[in-house]
């Protein structure tokens, strides 16, 4: 069935098909004018057979059959031997469609919502199912149907865990086995069916099955894909709080970070908290997180997913604390106490509960009075040249700030069972390894990359701390430059990888995080803390560890391969950003930008906007219209005929009160669209190098 | 059509007509395969079994006929005529016509040293059951699913007559002992296919990625090979199979050598692919031993690919084996029967004495049978039993086209043959499985190879409940050879049920079954085989069977023979209608 060349049809093939369309459309109209009559006489069935067994892919022809075989129930009333010969013929139906192709989705259905009435006997089903999949062990039709038939019979999953087994021992290269093998085998993980707990034990005889696949055959890819199953099912970390901002132990003056109360009212006395998770969460509200303040507090917490969707759920939450009074020692510094999923209800996108609190504190210096924020006119243009940017002499109060969260410490997760994962991992390493001495295979490179980098997290959880060192790193980015030379079909996926493994261990650590911090000269442009995150020129193809980042104010990416900025909607003090000089190549792509409410500057010139005439990430992703509920009707109709242009334009600055921009550089950025912008963003007062009010 | 003797009043029957194209004396394999193929490509063909035990030395008998053969065969016993063991009342050395030299026909000795041993004569010798068996003499023997035999059952079973069953599995007994890895014999089953690679448990991780890319390397070779030959390939495929690749002067390396320095497998791996799936006989990394049997690349190679043609040829066929039920007399019985189809004349039970030679050339004219009736034909096959008198000359064939050997042996080889009868199979589950111990496994002296078949009712081998076992091995020395299968058949068996337990060192079976005791032997016999080689000259004369576990030999001999003969005529002819039809039904071959 699989890997077979299709040969150009015959002379006397294409005359037998010509022969057989004349006879389908025959039969097809007498059809139609069955079925437009409602006719469901024994004639009319047998004809409407015909054509199924003649074209199994006619969906309208199954349609029918349902509603003449509920016509036929209706007349026969509970009589059960009529209700059952009816159903017993369109079982005697789709079989013979199947014969014909048994790849036909209809038939597939139709013989599932015949079942489900409930009236016939599954015997036969398992015994079709086998000849079905002896002509085809793959065919995935077969294993999605056996999967309903087996549910329906109350097989165990025990039992159909062997089929997989024999199966696979029959020729392990068959995808559908192995996933159905994973589809059953988390069943009876999380029911901890007798013997298969604990999950270690069949973690690891899993690993072993599967490991001779991989050695038989490197290159068939099935038995890795199962491998990548079983790597995920091992590398589950309970625990889901990552980062935070204000960190864990550090001081804030509260009128530092004024400007960034979402309204740009005069209160004064409001800052951000923002929780990072490990992985989207959703739940997160005032009952699963609380916020205690030694000072005066409106406990009543609005928290916000940021995430570009509406799912509700996402890896950063933020909400804004308001400290309503005055102070009463102004001086003072107040310990606000945060503590997360003390109740049940936080839940990852997985559907995984998280129910290890965690807790955390940080104090807060409050103003002594509402000093007014004021955007003054002196503010001046943000120039990114590099003689504006000196090394750093970090202030130590800066310093315990950016220190995100190395200070806290894991409490949720069962640190033996990181221990015993991490070990089955090292095993794995090793074997990987054997393989990799034996043959160059690309697959097994991967893997080996994936392994070390689970290896590390796994081996910190069950220390109990976040690494600041990871120990394999070089390895890791080694294999990965490997393979792009290696493998380049997929080279870009390497390089992402590359980039967010080498950004991980660049961040991770104070030291080294500290050698990317740059003091910019002028810190009268900016509300408060000037100094600047600087990745520039790193070659980075896009951004990660974004946990470690929250603190950032100021980001220079300029310089870079960076085609995504997914993940860069955590930042949510994010001011200046300058992604000049990277592989941007549509609005689309900057879809983050819509979430950082707070980004006042701009640069993106010098990208590939406008250059594609079709936006493929639009295809990839989600389009930003499907989210865009937040429009306003009337902005849309306002802006006009350049609308249509620069829609997706639209959609990511509408939302932004940009103060400075520079577009220049890319395809798209002409006269008009630099008037279009002007339009848009009323508050601008930089575009590109023009001074605009 | 079998002619069966008329006329009972008037003596001894008449055979009309009198002159053949060809006249077959012997009914073994290659006798059959010959009368067929001559009579399926329109030549008059006679076929003569002189002997009274059909199809021998391809023959599968019951335990008693099998033991009277053997001695009626046998060194002791065989040096004299037919006309000996049947009187006949008209032995003539006169001729009718007195154009005609008649030289006497003559036999010699197939086999010697016959030893039989009955444990339980209850269970084998009793009359009754006698016909519930059938022992191959020339046994152990199987038929690759994409060897020539098979090929050739293929194109000729048109009625689909022959059934047969698969072997089961296949094991290597290798000793690592010997190897300086300590641990002793192992039973290892031979992963001829992927997913028996997958499924093996006794090779380590390395090992099976080892063996597979070594069988994707090989299947590489073949099909870049397939290809240059009918069109001139893509650049770029063959770039990148170019690190891939066997080049000219590995094909004509020792096979031992390539698999261990070029491929680099392990000893274990090393041995399997040699002794049991290449089929090698003598020791192949001891120079000294196997000066004359060493197997190179190019054709151990062949026999993997072979090997590798033969799984999942058939639907329904499990492995690469089969073998025939009812043993493997049928093989030549259904060549028989499609000479007789063909229009081929056969007579039974019918002694050849003499042939008839051209008083003045000296050249072959005909035969004489027991009955004194003089048949005449242009050329004569005789089966292995008899002597080609000297004294015939050949002015029809020149010297150069005059050839004796098929296959290269050395003259003192002869192969020890052992059968035994069991109450038990070696490994439960396991019906019919090959066993192969490699040289020096049993004993130090043990030079070749010893290739042991086990068969169960299924094949119709025995009465249920028993097993039968055969046991080869190839031999100079025939103290040595029997040796060597005594060994086996000590380290396999147990002659009483009790006395089982003491040998655990040598006890192959202690690792990877659950099996403790040793099934008990009932019956056994054990003897020596010469090998005759066929030869084409005056008269052509068929091989015996050789020391090989395939048929391969069998097909070629008399495939040869044939093109000697008839150098314009093909090989059983493959135009005919339904020839298509049979070879996309492949399946005909089914098991039972």
């Amino acid at each position: 069935m699989h890997g077979r060349p299709r040969k150009a049809p015959t002379e006397e093939e294409q005359e037998a098909s010509v022969v057989k369309g004349a006879k389908l459309r025959s039969i097809q109209a007498k059809f139609f004018q069955f079925h437009h009559t409602n006719t469901y006489t024994k004639e009319a069935l047998e004809v409407n057979a015909k054509l199924l067994e003649m074209n199994p892919e006619f969906i309208t022809g199954w349609n029918y059959r349902k509603l003449a075989v509920q016509y036929h129930l209706e007349a026969a009333q509970s009589d059960e031997d009529s209700i059952k010969s009816i159903l017993d013929e369109e079982l005697k139906v789709v079989e013979s469609a199947l014969m014909t192709n048994f790849k036909s989705y209809g038939a597939w259905h139709h013989r599932k919502w015949v079942l489900n009435m409930g009236h016939s006997s599954t015997d036969r089903e398992l015994f079709l199912l086998k000849k079905f999949q002896k002509l085809d062990a793959r065919n995935f039709h077969a294993w999605n149907y056996r999967r309903f038939v087996t549910a329906l019979k109350n097989i165990p999953d025990e039992e159909e865990l062997q089929y997989t087994t024999d199966m696979i021992y029959e020729n392990f290269s068959n995808y559908s086995a192995w996933h159905n093998r994973s589809v059953l085998l988390s069943r009876l993980l999380k029911e901890e069916v007798e013997g298969y707990y604990p999950k270690e034990k069949v973690l690891t005889e899993e690993f072993e099955f599967v490991r001779n696949a991989l050695f038989t055959d490197p290159d068939d890819q099935s038995g890795w894909f199962y491998h990548l199953w079983l790597l995920d099912q091992t590398v589950k970390l309970e625990h889901l709080l990552v980062s935070s901002w204000p960190p864990n132990g550090s001081n804030v003056n509260v009128s530092d970070y004024c400007a960034l109360s979402p309204s740009l009212s005069s209160i004064s006395r409001t800052l951000p908290l923002i929780l990072c998770f490990s992985e989207a969460v959703g739940g997160i509200n005032s009952s699963t997180v609380s916020v205690v303040c030694e000072s005066n507090m409106d406990s009543n917490l609005t928290w916000t997913p940021i995430s570009v969707d509406k799912s509700g759920f996402a890896r950063t939450w933020l909400t804004y604390l308001t400290f309503s009074s005055e102070p009463m020692h102004p001086s003072r510094n107040y310990l606000v106490k945060v503590s997360i999923a003390n109740s049940e209800g936080i839940i990852s996108s997985a559907g995984f509960c998280c129910s290890n609190p965690s807790h955390m504190a940080f104090t807060v210096c409050l103003p002594s009075s509402n000093t007014e924020f004021d955007e003054g006119p002196d503010i001046e243009r943000i120039d990114w040249s590099e003689e504006n940017f000196s090394s750093n002499q970090l202030h130590s109060e800066n310093l315990g700030l950016i220190n995100s969260f190395n200070e806290l410490t894991i409490s949720g997760g069962n640190k033996k069972t990181y221990e015993t994962n991490a070990k089955i991992i090292a095993d794995e390493i090793a074997y990987c390894r054997e393989l990799l001495s034996e043959m160059d295979c690309k697959i097994g490179k991967l893997t080996l990359a994936r392994l070390l980098l689970a290896y590390d997290a796994l081996s910190s959880a069950s220390r109990g701390v976040q690494d600041q060192n990871m120990f394999q790193y070089k390895e890791i980015l080694e294999l990965y430059h490997d393979l792009m030379k290696l493998d380049p079909p997929h080279f870009q996926y390497y390089k992402d990888q590359y980039s967010l493994v080498f950004l991980k261990q660049e961040l991770a650590n104070e030291e080294s995080l500290l050698k990317y911090c740059y003091q910019y000269r002028d810190s009268t442009s900016l509300s408060n803390n000037s100094l600047c995150l600087c990745l520039r020129g790193l070659s980075l193809s896009q951004i990660g560890c974004i946990e470690q980042l929250l603190w950032v104010q100021m980001l220079d990416l300029s310089n870079n391969g960076i085609r995504s900025i997914e993940g860069l909607e955590s930042l949510q003090l994010l001011c200046c950003l300058n992604l000049s000089n990277n592989k941007i190549c549509s609005f689309s792509a900057l879809e983050p930008l819509r979430l950082l409410k707070s980004l006042k500057v701009l640069d993106i010139s010098h990208n590939e906007i406008g250059a594609h005439p079709i936006d493929t990430r639009r295809y990839l992703c989600a389009s930003p219209l499907s989210h865009a509920s937040d429009w306003k009707r009337e902005e849309f109709v306002v802006s006009g005929p350049e609308m249509t242009i620069y829609w997706d334009a639209f959609s990511i600055f509408s939302g932004l009160n940009l103060r400075q921009l520079s577009v220049t550089g890319n395809p798209i950025a002409d006269k008009k669209f630099k008037l279009f912008l002007c339009k848009l963003l009323p508050a601008m007062k930089w575009l590109d190098d023009e001074k605009l009010r | 059509m079998t002619y069966m003797a008329a006329e009972e009043d008037e003596g001894p029957p008449r055979i009309e007509p009198t002159s053949f194209d060809l006249i077959v004396v012997g009914t073994g394999l290659p006798e059959s395969i010959i009368a067929a193929a001559a009579a399926s490509a329109g030549k008059t063909v006679l076929q003569i079994n002189p002997d009274p035990y059909y199809h021998s030395p391809f023959a599968s008998l019951s335990p008693k006929d099998l033991i009277s053969f053997l001695h009626l065969h046998s060194a002791t016993t065989s040096d004299h005529d037919y006309t000996d063991f049947r009187t006949v009342d008209s032995p003539t050395d006169q001729t009718t016509d007195s154009s005609f030299n008649i030289l006497p026909l003559s036999t010699r000795p197939l086999y010697s040293s016959v030893e039989v041993h009955v444990y339980s004569p209850e269970k084998v010798l009793d009359d009754s059951l006698q016909k519930e068996f059938n022992l191959d003499l020339a046994g152990p023997r199987v038929l690759f699913c994409a060897d020539p035999m098979v090929d050739l059952i293929v194109d000729v079973d048109v009625q689909n007559c022959m059934s047969f069953m698969s072997v089961d599995t296949s094991y290597c007994i290798y000793d690592e002992c010997q190897k300086g890895k300590g641990g002793g014999l192992l039973w290892n089953s031979v992963p001829g296919s992927r997913n028996a690679i997958f499924r093996d448990r006794s090779l380590s991780l390395k090992e099976k990625n080892q063996l597979m890319r070594f069988f994707k390397l090989l299947q590489a070779h073949y099909h870049s090979n397939s290809k240059s030959s009918t069109t001139t390939s893509n650049e770029e495929d063959d770039e990148n199979n170019s690190s891939m690749k066997i080049t000219p002067e590995d094909l004509e390396t020792p096979f031992v050598e390539f698999l261990t320095c070029k491929i680099r497998l392990s000893p274990k791996l090393t041995s399997i692919i040699l002794y049991a799936i290449t089929m090698a006989d003598y020791e192949q990394d001891n120079v000294e031993a196997c000066k004359k049997d060493i197997v190179k690349t190019k054709v151990g190679i062949d026999r993997l690919m072979l090997y590798h043609k033969s799984v999942g040829r058939f639907r329904g066929a499990t492995g690469a084996m089969l073998y025939p039920i009812y043993g493997q007399g049928e093989l030549a019985h259904f060549f028989c029967r499609r000479a007789a189809i063909m229009g081929g004349i056969s007579i039974t039970q019918m002694p050849v004495v003499g042939l008839l030679v051209d008083k003045d050339v000296g050249n072959y004219k005909g035969v004489k049978l027991v009955t004194g009736q003089e048949l005449f034909s242009h050329h004569l096959i005789l089966a292995p039993t008899f002597v080609i008198p000297p004294g015939l000359t050949t002015p029809s064939v020149s010297p150069q086209d005059v050839y004796y050997d098929f296959v290269q042996q050395d003259a003192r080889e002869k192969v020890v043959r052992g059968i035994c009868i069991t109450d038990n199979s070696f490994k439960p589950d396991v019906a019919n499985c090959l066993v192969f111990y490699t040289p020096k496994s049993l004993c130090p002296d043990q030079m070749t190879s010893v290739r042991i078949f086990q068969l169960s009712s299924n094949v119709r081998a025995c009465p249920s409940g028993m097993f039968v076992v055969y046991l080869s091995t190839i031999c100079g020395d025939v103290v040595q050879g029997k040796r060597s299968i005594n060994a086996a058949k000590e380290a396999l068996f147990s002659t009483s049920v009790s006395g089982n337990s003491e040998d655990n060192s040598r006890d192959p079976l202690r690792e990877n079954t659950v099996v403790k005791v040793k099934p008990t032997l009932l019956w056994s016999t054990l003897y020596i085989q010469e090998l005759i080689m066929g030869g084409f000259d005056c008269v052509s004369s068929t091989p015996m069977p050789d020391g090989n576990l395939q048929y391969s030999h069998v097909v070629d001999a008399a495939l040869k023979l044939f093109q000697k003969m008839y150098p314009d005529d093909e090989f059983f002819p493959k135009k005919m209608p339904w020839w298509n039809e049979v070879v996309e039904n492949g399946a005909c071959l089914s098991e039972g």
